[in-house]
């Protein structure tokens, strides 16, 4: 079985589904037996879910006119 | 490429570039950290893909196009300024953001401890720690985690294999986790750390 350093590597790449069937399968089979490292991949999916909630940032207004009036001059040429 | 078949159909610029105005601000606020910065460079990247006439416009996917352009202005800028920039050295690979959380026990009277860390960061605090990180693997990191894109697709949009992004995203989580300890630290948003 490997071991916990080897699996918190593979925790994102697990998330991404970038990992052969292979190294998913000792993946799993370490989670099965390891709360740690089911409290690792937990972290992982947070921080994950932090970052792309950062996707939806809005503009704002007086930065959102500048650029559009910006992209209208661009289009008047 | 991004030739479009039916490009003949003329489409006003701003129809086409300003439902994406928010994503390339926000985006380049995630790369170069400065509004100001960030905003010049959203000027920068409309200039270009204005440029590129009506022929080179992909219709079908315009976001991927535009970020292709961002992320190329985004480079030439920093060729000018910091020509001599190579890749920073993880000081310890093994720095591990759970581990250290659960060993320090940073926020008083926290039953879900490691959530309570990420809460602590905003919008503004996050842009502040992605900056600590190497701009290739920040890059990657923005493009996989906050947009989603795929690892071949950053291949494709910063020109380079899909292999080193993957490299470029190990190394970018291990130092984005470093970025995220050490600014809690400093700015005094943990126990027994002077508020700043």
């Amino acid at each position: 079985m490997i071991a916990c350093r080897e699996a918190a590597e593979r925790l994102w790449s697990y998330l991404d589904r970038n990992i052969d069937q292979a190294q998913e399968d000792e993946l799993e089979q370490h989670l099965g037996l390891c709360r740690h490292c089911c409290g690792e991949l937990e972290f992982a999916k947070q921080v994950r879910n932090k970052l792309s909630a950062s996707a939806d940032t809005p503009l704002a207004p007086t930065a959102r006119a500048r650029l559009q009036k910006f992209v209208q001059r661009l289009g008047e040429r | 490429m991004y030739v479009h078949a039916a490009a003949e159909t003329a489409e006003p610029f701003a129809t086409l570039v300003e439902p994406h105005l928010d994503y390339l601000y926000a985006f380049a606020r995630k790369l170069c950290g400065e509004r100001t910065v960030a905003e010049d460079l959203v000027q920068d990247t409309l200039v270009r893909a204005f440029r590129a006439g009506d022929s080179l416009r992909n219709r079908e996917r315009p976001r991927y196009w535009l970020t292709k352009i961002l992320l190329s202005a985004s480079a030439d800028r920093r060729r000018k300024e910091a020509p001599h920039e190579h890749d920073v050295p993880l000081e310890d690979e093994r720095f591990s953001l759970f581990d250290t959380l659960a060993e320090e026990d940073p926020l008083p009277y926290s039953d879900r401890l490691h959530l309570d860390f990420l809460d602590l960061f905003d919008d503004d605090s996050l842009t502040a720690s992605l900056q600590q990180i190497h701009v290739a693997h920040r890059t990657a990191l923005v493009l996989a985690y906050v947009y989603g894109y795929k690892a071949r697709e950053i291949a494709e949009l910063t020109g380079t294999t899909t292999g080193t992004v993957l490299a470029r995203l190990y190394r970018g989580r291990k130092q984005l986790e470093k970025a995220l300890w050490e600014y809690a630290k400093q700015r005094g948003l943990l126990k027994g750390e002077p508020r700043r």
